[in-house]
């Protein structure tokens, strides 16, 4: 029976003690613990809330860089294809003037023959004049030389002159 | 200096109070009531005085050799009187004759300081024309208020400073470190209050009022499962039937009907006193069920603890008394194991009737601040 009967000075000392544990352990001992862990869990919160946040901006940065990327891919191949496309036009248009000005040197150089071939021929003719001239004196001479190749000659005029 | 040479005296004062004690046979020839040797070995009885309280912490030996630590003794009769538990128990044995059950029961009547009391099975009575008169089985001699530092006091105090350790190095692993991650004592302890805090408190009682009983719900926890723990150790600073103690655990169940009473909102006191949806007829027979229900759940709590825990140590020396019925060592190949066994289930209970009384005083408290369902 007595075991289950409380015993009174066990009763206060409990109390006592209980008490003073509630008040001490409360006091300088649960604050502390748990203020420290809620602070540490709300730390952790903010850090997986602030990685998340931080992994979407990178993902927007990434995908802002891929676009700039694009962008600077498209320009660049504008850019190739307009330095490519002025190139061949330049080279056209320096073909052209090569083109322009050899047949300009070719008609210059052509006319320049020209003259200088009308200026040979008629130089030519000139001396052949002369040396035609030359060789009919020699042969006139010649002819004339003795009488009677000057009657021959005469003679053989007049007959060309006859059968005309 | 001043404060730390008061100190030292009350430690000095503390100290002496608690007398260690050799008795040797020859200085203990009073009355020569050696009979006890003559007496059979009855495990009841020995069990019996293992789990109640004492005055005396005794430490090994026994009859007229055995070591004791001799606790203060304070009473309360005309005046507050302090002595030595050695007044008793180096007193006058003595023997009175119990009707109801035909035999002779011992007791110790004091002498000294004591003198004019006697301490019969741990009891502290008067002596009437220096005798103990027996009423049943029980002295009708007069009480007096006994407020003795007993064995149980001391595992108490010892409990509360075990507690105050721990969990003080806990906090200040926190205070020095901050919010940083637990090592050590606090990387063991603090799932365990987190588990206090979530899954008792937070889980039982409103999300926006739980805060408040955490540090009780915590306080209760790690005192019931300290001292259990304490409980299970068979040496001094354990070994004290503590939170088996009748006393401690209806203190610690008012503890919990007085929070729950006085943090009842207007919802919790209309269900017991206007039950909704009970017609009006039929309350006055509702309301002393509801009542009586207030009372019951800390008076469960109050018998699981000290019946869990009272259960368990009867277990153990049970199961060690064999090889003493039996008067054989062989016996302890048995008996040893056996208790083994049960100290270590007796971990696991200890530590699951704190959870059990941590998590039934937070339901309590949950229903008690409940707001009502709309």
């Amino acid at each position: 029976m007595d075991l289950i009967l409380p015993d009174f000075g066990l009763l206060f000392w409990t109390a006592l003690v209980f008490i003073c544990l509630l008040f001490v352990l409360t006091k300088f001992i649960w604050k502390p613990i748990l203020s420290a862990v809620n602070e540490r869990e709300q730390k952790i919160a903010e850090s997986l809330e602030l990685a998340e946040k931080t992994k979407e901006e990178m993902k927007a940065l990434q995908a802002a860089n891929e676009n700039l990327l694009k962008e600077a891919r498209a320009e660049r191949d504008a850019i190739v294809k307009d330095a490519k496309e002025t190139a061949t036009k330049m080279v056209e248009e320096a073909k052209q003037a090569a083109k322009t000005e050899a047949d300009k040197l070719m008609a210059s150089a052509r006319q320049a023959i020209e003259t200088e071939k009308g200026a040979a021929i008629a130089e030519l003719k000139t001396q052949v004049a002369a040396f035609s001239l030359e060789i009919a004196e020699k042969v006139v001479r010649g002819e004339l030389s003795s009488n009677d190749k000057q009657k021959a000659l005469a003679e053989k005029l007049a007959g060309d002159i006859n059968l005309n | 200096m001043i404060a730390s040479s008061k100190f030292k005296l009350l430690i000095f004062i503390l100290l002496s109070l608690f007398t260690v004690n050799h008795s040797f046979a020859n200085e203990h020839a009073v009355e020569g009531t050696n009979h006890q040797e003559e007496k059979e070995f009855n495990v009841g009885e020995m069990i019996m005085h293992h789990i109640k309280d004492a005055h005396e912490w005794h430490l090994w030996g026994g009859h007229d050799n055995s070591v004791s630590i001799y606790l203060p003794v304070i009473i309360f009769d005309g005046g507050m009187k302090t002595f030595s538990s050695s007044y008793f128990y180096h007193g006058k044995h003595k023997t009175v004759f119990d009707e109801s059950k035909k035999e002779e029961v011992d007791y110790y009547e004091g002498v000294g300081p004591a003198e004019g009391y006697a301490l019969f099975h741990e009891k502290i009575y008067k002596l009437e024309d220096g005798q103990i008169h027996l009423a049943g089985e029980h002295p009708h001699n007069e009480k007096v208020n006994d407020f003795s530092i007993t064995k149980n006091v001391m595992s108490l105090f010892f409990g509360a400073i075990l507690i105050l350790l721990i969990m003080g190095s806990m906090a200040k692993f926190y205070k020095k470190n901050g919010a940083v991650s637990p090592k050590g004592v606090a990387k063991f302890l603090e799932p365990i209050v987190l588990m206090v805090r979530d899954d008792i408190a937070k889980s039982n009682i409103d999300k926006h009022k739980y805060h408040k009983y955490v540090p009780y719900l915590l306080t209760i926890f790690f005192f019931i499962w300290f001292n259990n723990l304490l409980g299970l150790v068979p040496f001094l600073p354990g070994g004290a039937n503590l939170t088996g103690n009748i006393s401690v655990t209806l203190f610690l169940a008012v503890c919990t009907l007085l929070v729950t009473v006085f943090s009842g909102n207007k919802n919790y006191w209309s269900h017991i006193f206007a039950t909704p949806g009970v017609p009006v007829v039929l309350l006055p027979i509702m309301i002393p069920i509801e009542v009586v229900g207030i009372l019951t759940k800390p008076f469960a709590l109050m018998i699981r603890l000290f019946a869990n825990i009272t259960a368990g140590h009867i277990i153990i020396l049970a199961l060690i008394s064999i090889i003493f019925i039996n008067k054989n060592v062989a016996w302890g190949g048995l008996s040893v194991p056996m208790a083994l066994f049960i100290s270590v289930l007796e971990l696991l209970v200890a530590f699951l009737q704190a959870f059990l009384f941590a998590l039934l005083s937070a339901l309590f408290i949950g229903a008690a601040v409940e707001e009502a369902h709309h």
